[in-house]
């Protein structure tokens, strides 16, 4: 079942072109993972998928991104809304200099979600939980979130995420900043939250693509080489560029 | 005279330097190198130089003294006081000039003889003493550097030194202008006792002036009252403070986070412009437009308003302020990393959201920093209240009445003659002191919490 089509997106910064003619079908409730060198448009994509592009001055994007027959790339749009619906993980965890409490509850309450203070007490809570945050931080909900440790920030954001319930997280190279124990967390988070949500991964690591997803894509500059299930991409792609890159000869 | 051996000595360092670098050249063509063949000219240009030139500084510091010293020696036995000895060594130096028009005794003319031949002494005396520190200083400096000594550090030690110097120089000026601050203030206290200028609610110092001895005790106790100027300058800087912290944060916030490249790119140089005009220029600004119209828009609403009004002073100071906060508010907003913007924008929040809930309170120690800096400035700042706001102390807190500040009082006191030991010209060392703290208060609490932010993003 496809959640997100995109048609032939291309991806200007000024006059430089960053994407050609991407198209690719990304299945609901599934973990697709977006790899490829630097530079080569991964994350690009990503952030059309929320529009975070627009923040960027200079950024140009055509073609067209359907979220269930939603067109994403019109003038139309209602940005705050899209933005409900899909979450996003940074590579940098980015939590705000607030207290834990008011980090999750930050998207709640720009969204009016919660009625009543037990609610949105509710809503910290489960968030924290599926976050699995819950037990390391629940007696100390008023400390600043930016006190916490790097793998405990990032999940502080995945929380904050999903405290909205989104149909789709992004998530861009969000364990480029962790240990591998605080990776290994997050990928086991991942593994849980894909019941219930799509998740899109842009990742350095292929064998973190390996690892968590179910489709995978391989960008090289700013063209989708190769997209199908991770199994075939990693074991036998059709590509040669694919190949070499996944047995590391180049990127 | 001066001029020429000071030049000649710079002359000579240059020369040497270039010749230190030469020599280097030549010691390189046999051994290796201490350093950088330019460490060989710094080398000997310092040793020129240095010696030389501290020897003079000190020479013209203790000269004018000891020929003083000399010349006063045959007035020893005349009893006369300090003033009347300063008067005659006045006279001498005149007549030595020729530029003397009184009557000439023969006494004075034997000084001035004296003084002539003394100065030609010291002189000459002078050019040997400084031409023989150059040989000596320069050949001990050739020395070390034909035997290749080690360069670098003597070099880097030498530079440390000059740069501590001229630090050194610029915290005992300020040391000195405190401390003259401080005991002039204190011979105030004693004249007018402490707890009445800090508590005392009228400032009449015109009212002490008597033609000749001492004023009576009990005038000074009503007339040097400081609470209706401290009233003053913080009613007047919170006046501007009314229109500067608005305007200028509304503006910093735009400029950061809304204005586009363009707009950026040429509203900011002309907001700073702002902080480049003349205070004296604002100043008359006050006094001749915004003074009248507001005493005009007062009167057509059937208030009293005098010409030169707390509010027309205080509005004008408040414009005078916005660059100030809105140049620095936009620079600390900027300072926001962008990855909590974005994080904010990717759960969906818009832009004033994002502002209001994530930017401006993670900015917000830096604004108030920002503020305080401002409000420092507003309660130091002088040429607009003297032109607009009016020189009669007031009491009041009515924004259409005239009041006065601390610094428009220094002024009107020491504008015009004065009397140097008088009370009233001494208050103004008071003023100026308790002025001082404030603004040293308000800026400690600024700078603090300024880097209070700094490490929270560091």
């Amino acid at each position: 079942m496809s959640k997100i089509k995109a048609e032939n997106v291309n991806v200007y910064y000024g006059s430089k072109q960053a994407l050609f003619d991407v198209s690719i079908d990304i299945a609901e409730k599934e973990v697709t993972a977006l790899i490829g060198p630097s530079g080569c448009g991964k994350s690009t994509f990503l952030r059309c998928l929320n529009r975070m592009n627009d923040v960027i001055e200079i950024c140009r994007v055509e073609g067209s991104i359907k979220m269930d027959n939603l067109e994403l790339n019109s003038r139309k749009l209602d940005v705050v809304r899209l933005r409900e619906n899909v979450g996003m993980v940074f590579q940098k965890p980015n939590p705000f200099p607030k207290t834990i409490y008011e980090n999750v509850a930050y998207g709640p309450t720009i969204h009016g979600i919660a009625q009543s203070k037990e609610e949105m007490d509710q809503i910290v809570e489960t968030s924290l939980k599926k976050a699995a945050l819950w037990n390391e931080v629940k007696d100390r909900l008023d400390e600043i979130g930016t006190g916490l440790s790097g793998g405990q920030q990032q999940r502080l954001c995945i929380a904050r995420a999903i405290s909205v319930s989104p149909e789709v997280i992004l998530m861009d190279e969000p364990c480029s900043a962790l240990d591998p124990i605080a990776t290994a967390q997050i990928e086991e988070l991942i593994d849980d939250l894909k019941k219930e949500v799509t998740i899109v991964i842009v990742t350095h690591s292929m064998s973190q693509a390996a690892r968590v997803s179910q489709k995978t894509g391989f960008f090289h500059l700013g063209k989708l080489i190769e997209f199908g299930p991770t199994d075939k991409i990693f074991k036998n792609p059709d590509n040669q560029q694919t190949q070499d890159y996944i047995t590391g000869r180049f990127g | 005279m001066n001029l020429i051996l000071v030049t000649f000595i710079i002359l000579l360092a240059f020369t040497s330097y270039y010749f230190g670098r030469k020599k280097a050249l030549v010691i390189q063509s046999s051994q290796r190198l201490t350093a950088l063949p330019k460490f060989y000219g710094y080398y000997l240009a310092a040793w020129c130089a240095a010696p030389a030139l501290i020897i003079f500084a000190l020479w013209s510091v203790f000269e004018p003294s000891i020929v003083k010293t000399f010349i006063l020696q045959d007035y020893t036995d005349q009893n006369l006081t300090k003033n009347e000895l300063q008067l005659i060594y006045t006279k001498v130096k005149a007549l030595a000039a020729g530029t003397y028009t009184g009557n000439i005794t023969n006494f004075l003319d034997g000084s001035a003889n004296k003084y002539i031949q003394l100065k030609g002494i010291a002189n000459s005396a002078k050019v040997a003493i400084i031409l023989a520190i150059l040989i000596l200083s320069l050949s001990f400096a050739y020395r070390s550097v034909q035997k290749n000594d080690r360069m670098r550090e003597p070099v880097e030690i030498f530079l440390k030194w000059v740069l501590f110097v001229a630090s050194l120089g610029a915290v005992l000026v300020t040391i000195g202008i405190v401390f003259s601050l401080l005991f002039e203030a204190i011979r105030f206290f004693q004249a007018v006792k402490i707890f009445d200028f800090i508590f005392g609610t009228h400032w009449y110092p015109a009212k002490t002036f008597v033609r000749d001895g001492q004023p009576d005790p009990e005038l000074m106790k009503d007339a040097f009252g400081a609470v209706p100027l401290f009233a003053g300058t913080f009613f007047i800087a919170f006046i501007a403070m009314c229109v500067a912290i608005p305007i200028g944060l509304l503006s910093g916030i735009y400029l950061s986070e809304y204005a586009g490249r363009g707009v950026r790119k040429y509203a900011k140089p002309i907001i700073e412009i702002l902080a480049g005009i003349p205070t004296v220029v604002y100043g008359f600004f006050a006094a001749l437009t915004v003074g009248p119209f507001v005493k005009e828009i007062g009167n057509a609403m059937g208030l009293e308003v005098s010409a030169e009004s707390a509010l027309a002073a205080g509005a004008v100071m408040g414009v005078m302020i916005i660059p100030f906060i809105s140049s620095l508010s936009d620079d600390v907003i900027t300072a926001v990393p962008q990855n909590l913007r974005d994080g904010s924008y990717a759960m969906g929040a818009t832009k004033s959201e994002t502002v209001k809930k994530v930017i401006f309170p993670a900015a917000l120690p830096g604004i108030v920093g920002s503020i305080l800096l401002a409000v420092s400035r507003a309660v130091g700042e002088t040429m607009i209240v003297v032109m607009a706001s009016g020189l009669a102390a007031n009491l009041t807190m009515n924004p259409l009445e005239s009041t006065s500040t601390i610094t428009a009082q220094i002024v009107v006191i020491l504008i015009g003659d004065q009397q140097f030991g008088d009370p009233k010209t001494q208050s103004a060392f008071a003023l100026g002191i308790s002025l001082f703290i404030v603004t040293l208060f308000l800026n400690v609490i600024a700078l603090s919490v300024v880097k209070k932010y700094r490490e929270k993003y560091e």
